[in-house]
């Protein structure tokens, strides 16, 4: 039991490359503007290196970060470890991989019982649609699987989520729209313990980080959790869209701050968005990484892996 | 939104100071700083690229005028081609065409296209009195349908419910024949999200276009995109003839880069505005205003237009003449006050509109917006005897400790509206005869020079 978050499965060890593959798609990536713009230098000076941080900076990777990775070849320049153009690209994936490896774990399910997962986000980041395939992927796993439908605002949100359910036939509780969230995750907790169920996956309403009152009502849904166990929520997800821009370290931050990020799950990378500001979010905040989404279907949902995200974002091929 | 950017862009300024001309050299480190907090911003590169060029090329070699700061030469640049980016004019939904007028939308997953058909039913409703129908053809999300439907009888447009006929294509053609047999005005189409990469689910897209032969084809981007807003948008924009753009979540706290990309990139207007979670939340766009709050001139338009229209104004007029006939401005006039800013989304959402705003440190900004809690200070007031309401110099302990108990605050806060009100009714005092003129020059004189939009 609990095998296929603590490493990866088979469906993900084959995937290294099939990640690449999924993301090859874009004609625009940061690997190709990097090795073009280096193909053409004839060495590296002053406009090179300026032209270099645009194309970080154009991959969403944000200021601190791409500075970050100048400053490192800047000195590694200065100590003459680097002195030809083609050494650029290896340091420059050194250091991205230095940045990210470290958010590289997996979740561990096994200790709690219900493990608990709070999903959170803004609106329209695939909240419920990671909930739909993360449900298949446990339960194909053998475990017992239950979701509450948190989110109580959007029109036909709840019923959203019960046609997830219905379709990996796992339980969903949930109530009528405009019912108090807290109120449907804490029937959920106690129908969870009665049940015997492995894992609750709690879906919540999307909400801007700034919505004060939005966050204050993630707050009460986290207390009236923590209330009935004293461990739990075990996993506070933030889902992000790939394709945001520099607002997602907004939403970390702001999520953070109010919840307590344990993780992140990053949707979406299927399109030509390669996600670059996971960089910024794991530079500056270092919250583990759990999943990836390429796709609509539920073994589209992979295990974070930090080799292999890095080789599709940037092949040294 | 935008805020970092006209901050970045006040820093590297202040360098400037001194110049008599801008030249190649003394503008290349204020260019370079524009360009990055562009990036930083989310625009995307080709178009930070363009814009930096045409900027350069229109600086250099510009003589400063006597009065203004280079600095201020080089923002009212950057001013004027962002407006010339964003284009001038706030571009409407074109409803000038034979009944049922198609609007037909579409855009990425999670961009907000469910959510933007049913406040633009709303919209059309409300403010054009259109008699709207829409319609779902998204066939693959689970409840995508239940969504528009369930949203449609909120905000009173009909639903035309393509559940049974299953195809995307069909269920718009037969919502179109729907409508013209019943007469609505305008049929509001929404579509599946898809991957601008998806060759199968762009032609299905492409399909329903034709099919219907819309009046207008929106594309739906969230405001919170990055550098991939350029991918997206030239991808939708090269398969279907769009008319117009609509930014969605553009209340929270993005720089709003995406808006720039879309619109430099497709060269279309961005015709709505999403601001926030309740179906009448959304805004006809406003570039030129845009432009000013990038630079942080504030969205003062947009501020007097909401006030205008959510403002009692006879209520507001009769207040005008109380205070201008020199009478006294009582807790029942300080109560109105307060219910019509209540009306207006509180001070924060006032406060976010005014030009310099941007120069507050945010926690300032917050501090003020919940320190005056008007709210609270309507219960107070509720929780008052007409008596005391017209001659507060009656309220004394026992009356304080009665209203506190009234209104479920304490002896403090109390205390604390009387103080407020006294304040007010000696600033209304001064302003009796004229004054109020008189105070706004002064206010303008505390803002920057140069930073006024033109025509204040």
């Amino acid at each position: 039991m609990f095998k296929f978050l603590r490493r990866k499965s088979a469906a993900d060890t084959s995937s290294a490359d099939g990640l690449a593959q999924r993301l090859s798609a874009s004609q625009d990536n940061l690997g190709r503007q990097l090795k073009q713009l280096l193909h053409a230098a004839e060495r590296i000076d002053d406009e090179l290196l300026e032209d270099l941080e645009t194309v970080l900076l154009g991959a969403d990777l944000g200021i601190a970060t791409s500075e970050r990775i100048m400053q490192a070849l800047q000195q590694a320049i200065a100590s003459k470890l680097i002195t030809r153009a083609d050494e650029v690209l290896p340091a420059i994936q050194a250091e991205l991989f230095d940045i990210i490896e470290p958010c590289e774990q997996y979740l561990e399910l096994a200790g709690h019982k219900p493990f608990v997962i709070l999903v959170v986000g803004v609106n329209g980041a695939g909240k419920t649609t990671t909930i739909g395939k993360l449900a298949r992927r446990l339960k194909d796993e053998g475990l017992q699987v239950m979701l509450a439908a948190g989110d109580t605002f959007r029109a036909a949100a709840v019923e959203q989520l019960q046609a997830w359910g219905e379709r990996n036939q796992v339980p969903v509780i949930a109530q009528q729209t405009g019912a108090d969230p807290a109120a449907v995750i804490f029937d959920a907790m106690q129908s969870a313990k009665a049940r015997n169920i492995d894992v609750l996956i709690a879906d919540t309403a999307g909400r801007l980080h700034t919505q004060d009152n939005l966050m204050a009502e993630l707050q009460k849904v986290r207390r009236v959790i923590q209330r009935q166990d004293d461990s739990a929520p075990h996993e506070v997800m933030l889902v992000v869209d790939a394709s945001t821009g520099q607002n997602a370290l907004n939403q970390a931050q702001q999520f953070n701050d109010a919840v307590q990020l344990t993780g992140i799950t990053i949707t979406k990378l299927d399109g030509t968005a390669r996600g670059g500001v996971l960089f910024a979010i794991a530079n500056q905040l270092k919250t583990p990484i759990r999943f990836v989404g390429v796709g609509e279907k539920a073994e589209d949902l992979r295990v974070f892996d930090a080799t292999s995200f890095i080789d599709a974002i940037l092949p040294l091929g | 939104m935008f805020e970092n950017l006209s901050d970045r862009l006040n820093a590297t300024l202040q360098k400037l100071r001194g110049q008599t001309r801008l030249s190649e050299d003394n503008i290349r480190e204020t260019l370079r700083e524009v360009r990055v907090a562009l990036l930083e911003a989310d625009v995307a590169l080709p178009v930070v690229k363009d814009f930096i060029s045409a900027i350069r090329e229109r600086a250099v070699g510009q003589e400063i005028h006597a009065s203004l700061q280079p600095g201020q030469a080089l923002v009212k640049l950057v001013h004027q081609q962002l407006v010339a980016l964003m284009g001038e004019q706030v571009a409407p939904l074109d409803l000038q065409a034979r009944p049922p007028v198609t609007v037909l939308v579409a855009g990425l997953q999670g961009a907000g296209k469910t959510t933007s058909v049913g406040k633009l039913a709303r919209y059309l409703r409300e403010r054009e009195k259109k008699r709207v129908l829409v319609t779902s053809c998204d066939i693959y999300r689970p409840a995508a349908m239940e969504q528009l439907r369930l949203l449609a009888a909120q905000v009173g447009a009909d639903y035309f419910d393509g559940q049974a006929i299953g195809k995307p294509q069909q269920i718009a053609e037969q919502a179109q024949a729907h409508a013209r047999q019943q007469h609505f005005d305008v049929l509001l189409v929404d579509t599946a999200g898809r991957l601008h990469i998806d060759a199968d689910m762009m032609d299905e897209v492409k399909a329903i276009h034709r099919a219907i032969g819309p009046h207008e084809t929106l594309f739906v981007v969230d405001a919170m995109t990055g550098q991939d807003a350029a991918n997206t948008a030239r991808a939708f924009n090269e398969a279907l003839p769009l008319t117009g753009v609509v930014l969605t979540k553009a209340d929270g706290d993005a720089r709003g880069g995406a808006a720039l990309s879309v619109r430099a990139i497709t060269g279309k207007p961005i015709k709505f505005i999403g601001m926030g979670e309740k179906t009448d939340a959304m805004e006809p766009f406003h570039p030129d205003r845009l432009a000013s709050r990038i630079l942080g001139m504030g969205d003062v338009l947009s501020l007097v237009e909401e006030v205008e229209r959510k403002v009692d104004r006879k209520q507001a007029e009769q207040l005008a003449r109380k205070v201008q006939s020199g009478r006294k401005f009582t807790l029942e006039d300080f109560r109105q006050q307060l219910l019509q800013m209540e009306n207006m989304g509180g001070m924060a959402s006032l406060m976010d509109k005014l030009p310099g705003m941007g120069q507050l440190p945010e926690a300032v900004r917050k501090q003020a917006a919940a320190g005056s809690d008007s709210k609270r200070m309507i219960a107070i007031i509720n929780s008052m005897t007409r008596q005391e309401r017209h001659f507060p110099d009656i309220i004394r302990g026992s009356r304080k400790r009665r209203i506190a108990a009234g209104s479920g605050t304490q002896v403090q806060d109390i205390n604390r509206l009387i103080k407020q009100y006294a304040q007010m009714q000696k600033m209304f005092r001064k302003m009796g005869g004229g004054g109020m003129a008189k105070m706004m020059k002064k206010m303008q004189g505390r803002l920057p020079k140069g930073m006024l939009p033109p025509g204040m």
